[in-house]
Formats: C-alpha cells, structure tokens, sequence
C-alpha cells in the first residue's frame, strides 16, 4: 500500500490516512520506526545524585533511567531475569539496589544480579554473570539528552542527530554555564489521536490563527505588540520552515510573542525587566551581539524524528509521545531552563510557558481538541484516503513556517523506514 | 474587612462552596468571577508534584487573577476549541474541613465528572484548598488549589474547564 505520494515535478504531496489509522501500520511502525531510531529517554539532569532514577515507558518498553554509584547514567529494561516482573515500581526515587518483589532477585546499580533468595537449589551451571538486568544495545548523549536505540548497527546519535544538533545548541546556548536543566513538576496526558499528528502539529504554523485565536487575542488584550503580517505571509512574525535531514526538521521564526531569555513583554510584569535585561546582557557578553540576537529572538519548533519534540517558544518544553495504539498515545512534557537561573527568572519562564503550553495552558488544550478532532474526521479514511500537505512546494527557494516542507520531510522519512 | 470571621460555621463555608460550584457547573463564569478577590489565584499543580510552589515547579495552571479573568475571557470566545461546545460538568464537593480560621483555610474533596459528545466520561477526582477571606460581609476566594490524585492526567486529557 502506497501511505506517502510525493512527487515533486507535480506538486504532489499525498498521505494516506490509513497512515494514521490503521492498526497493522501502527504495529509495524513499532519495529520499522521505534526500534531502529534513537529514540528520547530522558534528560541527565533528571537524576541529580548518584543512586537516583526514574522510570518511564519508551518505545513500549518500561525502563529504569538512573545513575550508578560512580554518578553515570545508565538505562536497563525495567524486568527481572527470573520471571519478568518490574523490578522497581516506583515512579522516581534513589534506590542503592533494585528488588523484584515476586522472588527477591536483587540487582545493583549497575544492573548485575547481586542476590538470588535459595541460589543453592539452582543447577551448577547457572551463573549469576548471565542474569543482570537488560540494557537496550544503545544508549548515547548528546548535551544532556539521552537517548536509546534498539538497533545495535544504528549510526552513532552524533551522527544521527545531524544538523539538527545546531538547533539543540541554540537552546543551550541560554545557559552561562552550558547546562540546561529540566525542572521538576511533569505534564503527563493521553490525546486520543495518533501520534503523528502531534508531530505535524508541534510545529505546523499554519494552523496557529486559526486554533490558537484566542491565544493571539490573549496576547494581543495584553499589550503585546502585533505587526500586520507581511505580503504573502500569515502571521505577525518572518518564519520558515527548514529540513534538517534524517527526518529532522524545525521552524525558524522572529519572535513576537514574548521570551523568557530575553524578550520582555508586558506579561511578564515591570518586575521583571531588569531581571530580562541582565539576562539579555550576559548573552550578549558571552555570545556576541547576532550569537545573543539568535538566542534570544528567534523561537524554535524543532523535531528530532521521530517523537521529541523541543519547542523553544514562549519557555522551552520537551515534550516527547509514545504510541499506544494507532488512535492513541502518551504525552510527556517536561520545562527546561538554565541550571544557574535566578529564582526571578525561573518564575518568569514557568509563568510563560503555561500561557501557550501543557493541558491547562491557553493554547495545548485546543491542540488536542484539533487532534482528536482530526482522529474522529479520519474514521472516514477508506471514502476519504488522501490528505494533500503540498503547501510551499511550488515555490523556490525559502520555505515559510506556514508551508509545509518541515512536515514533508518528517513524513519523507518516515515512508522511508517503513518501506524497508 | 480582610479577615475571616472567627465565629465562621462550617456550614457558611459549604454553602459558599456550593454556590460556586454550581455557577462553574452552569458555566456562570462571570457570576465565578464576582466570587474572586482582586488578589485571587487559581492553581492545579503537576501530578507528581502536588505540594509545590509554582515559582520553582512546573504546574498545569496557575493563575494570578489576570490570568484568570483571560482564561474565563478566552473560555467564553466559541474559538477555546477545547471547550466549545462547553463540556457538561457536574461537581461533587465534600467532606468540608476548615483547618484554620485566621486566614480561613478549607479544604475540601471533589469529584468533577465531565461529559462531551463522542467521550467517555471523565472523573476528575481530588481536594480543593482554599483561602477563604470575607469582604464587605461576604466571603470570597482569595486562593483556590484544585490537587488532582491521579498519578499522571493520563485519559484525563487536558484541564481546559475551570476545574
């Protein structure tokens, strides 16, 4: 079955919307995608002590995200050797040793199998060397963000990563220090929609008049300044959109929405300006007057193929998705700031990430509504097969953020894999 | 004015708190609104960090009462997608305690069950936290935490009613 038509000379853009529908391409999706990508852990500064750890579900499987005793970080499938049982059940905590509860096999930091309960009853070849808890075959950083591949012959993440690692580097560049950090509280919630789409959506901006008027109207009752869009564009601010390769790919675009590293707008309060313009000064020192301009007045959809996300827009968010059936999937999405961020600044940037971000902010909730929406519209997928995502390519030369060649390249790649 | 009255019943307080979940249930948001102090907020912290101060921990709101006025602004415009057609709710709010008089602290349990076409129901279950504060007589909110138990928001999807 063709899912994606594209065909340049025409000006064809096609997906099938079986695509996003279809319970057998949902299924295979998780071998040809999910197991050979490298695929979004967890970021290290989650685990602040050596001991420490989280557990999460990735690519479908559970793990167990944590550092050892000598503070590295290490993955392991979250099951016992013996009969499979999660072996820690806890969401987070610090742990010097992980006990299944079912037998009591316990293990160490390092995954190997410290102690079996009755191990004498065992025949003489078991050995205990054999039984430590499964690491996926790859486990790579790059920055801070941790990442897992199950295929042991994938390239390695720097690699992977490509040009997209500039766009991660923009991100970080808000630190003095080069360390960002994920702040505690997660936002965790089900759409009832595929998880594509959130893709698409993370950084179509062409719906953002359309779904998010109430949002622009909210920023625009509070003083914020908008610009008439230029001829040919659609909104306040020059934006394009960029293929990144390898299924990567982001948009581009000036800010006008107000940044907490550091573009003030009223929201934020007069409080906060000096706060901002310290913040702004220090990037200009480090980073130079178009490093710190970069930095701080452009904002950033970026996709890492095929499900992290990191917007770096009105805060920044991490948000990664797990399929959990072909109408369905997982959200986790996290708040990333400076480590060294005063406690001034840190408010500011919490305060605006929940005026656009997460399931109680101004704009998510109607994201997921047009998700959902979109899901229950694709029930008709075998009258209604095809969805034309063709925007820009007639054109030569700089793609728009309101185009469509940043979702192209998503869904080049992804036909890519799963035809092979 | 500014302080709770010492000689407050719990039994004022529920009738408070019933009156204002039936205007949220009614979608009265502005008639809500009136209930508010000039210096109200409103907060739902994260699931897994239900005791935290939203300066230093990521929340799913928290509203300053400018925040809140746009959010009920926003929640009227047929544009807040995610609640238009507005979802039908309907609050449960018991087991009443007032911990502390001067402010006046109540807490409370709720369950807020909401229904859209197409949608299983949703159970929204919890503890509000209010700061209660009487002016000209009358109580008002001067802060009110909706604490969600469940683990993560999970099939609750997104907070986009007043919870």
């Amino acid at each position: 079955m063709r899912l994606v038509v594209n065909e340049p000379q025409a000006f064809r853009f096609e997906v099938n919307r079986a695509a996003l529908v279809d319970p057998a391409i949902h299924e295979l999706e998780q071998r040809r995608i999910f197991d050979r990508c490298w695929i979004y852990v967890g970021h290290e500064s989650e685990l602040a002590a050596p001991g420490d750890f989280k557990t999460r579900l990735v690519a479908g499987r559970p793990l167990i995200f944590c550092r050892n005793g000598e503070n590295q970080v290490r993955v392991f499938l979250n099951t016992c050797r013996h009969r499979g049982s999660l072996v820690c059940r806890s969401r987070e905590g610090n742990a010097e040793r992980y006990t299944c509860f079912y037998h009591g096999w316990t293990y160490d930091r390092d995954g190997a199998l410290y102690a079996v309960p009755g191990q004498s009853a065992y025949p003489p070849n078991f050995d205990k060397a054999a039984f430590s808890l499964k690491a996926p075959p790859r486990v790579e950083a790059y920055r801070g963000f941790v990442f897992l591949s199950f295929d042991p012959d994938a390239v390695p993440l720097y690699e992977y990563l490509g040009n997209a690692k500039e766009y991660i580097d923009l991100v970080i560049d808000q630190s003095p220090s080069g360390e960002m950090q994920v702040i505690q509280g997660t936002q965790e919630y089900d759409i009832r929609a595929n998880w594509k789409l959130l893709v698409e959506n993370s950084f179509d901006d062409y719906h953002l008049l359309s779904t998010h008027s109430t949002w622009l109207d909210y920023l625009k009752n509070s003083g914020v300044e908008m610009k008439r869009p230029e001829k040919g564009h659609m909104l306040p601010a020059h934006g394009v959109g960029k293929d990144l390769g390898n299924g990567h790919a982001t948009t581009d675009n000036v800010n006008f929405r107000g940044r907490p590293v550091a573009r003030w707008i009223p929201i934020y309060g007069e409080a906060a300006k000096p706060e901002l313009e310290k913040i702004r000064a220090e990037l200009v020192a480090r980073l130079g007057e178009a490093r710190a301009a970069r930095v701080a007045d452009t904002n950033r959809n970026l996709i890492v193929f095929p499900n992290l996300v990191i917007a770096d827009g009105s805060s920044v968010t991490i948000r990664t998705f797990q399929p959990l059936a072909a109408d369905r999937m997982r959200v986790t999405a996290w708040a990333l700031g400076p480590k060294e961020e005063s406690a001034t600044a840190r408010a500011v940037r919490l305060d605006s990430f929940l005026t656009f971000y997460g399931p109680g902010g101004f704009a998510t909730p109607d994201d997921i509504a047009a998700l959902e929406s979109v899901q229950q519209g694709l029930a008709a997928f075998r009258e209604v097969q095809w969805s034309p995502m063709s925007r820009g390519m007639a054109k030569e030369g700089e793609q728009l953020n309101t185009d469509e060649l940043h979702l192209r390249a998503f869904w080049i790649q992804w036909d890519k894999l799963m035809s092979q | 004015m500014g302080q709770a009255d010492v000689a407050i019943t719990r039994q004022e307080v529920e009738a408070f708190l019933y009156e204002e979940a039936a205007l949220l249930d009614a979608w009265k948001l502005d008639e809500w609104l009136a209930l508010l102090t000039a210096d109200a907020y409103y907060r739902v912290p994260s699931n897994d960090r239900p005791e935290s101060e939203p300066g230093g921990t990521l929340f799913t709101i928290a509203d300053d009462i400018a925040r809140i006025r746009s959010r009920v602004a926003r929640l009227k415009d047929r544009n807040a997608h995610a609640e238009f057609p507005p979802s039908r709710t309907r609050r449960l709010v018991t087991n009443v305690r007032i911990l502390e008089k001067q402010p006046l602290r109540v807490e409370a349990n709720f369950v807020v069950y909401r229904y859209r076409s197409n949608d299983d129901a949703r159970q929204y279950v919890g503890r509000y936290r209010y700061v209660l504060r009487k002016e000209d007589g009358r109580l008002k909110i001067a802060g009110r935490e909706a604490i969600l138990d469940a683990m993560e928001l999970a099939s609750l999807g997104a907070v986009s009613f007043i919870l």
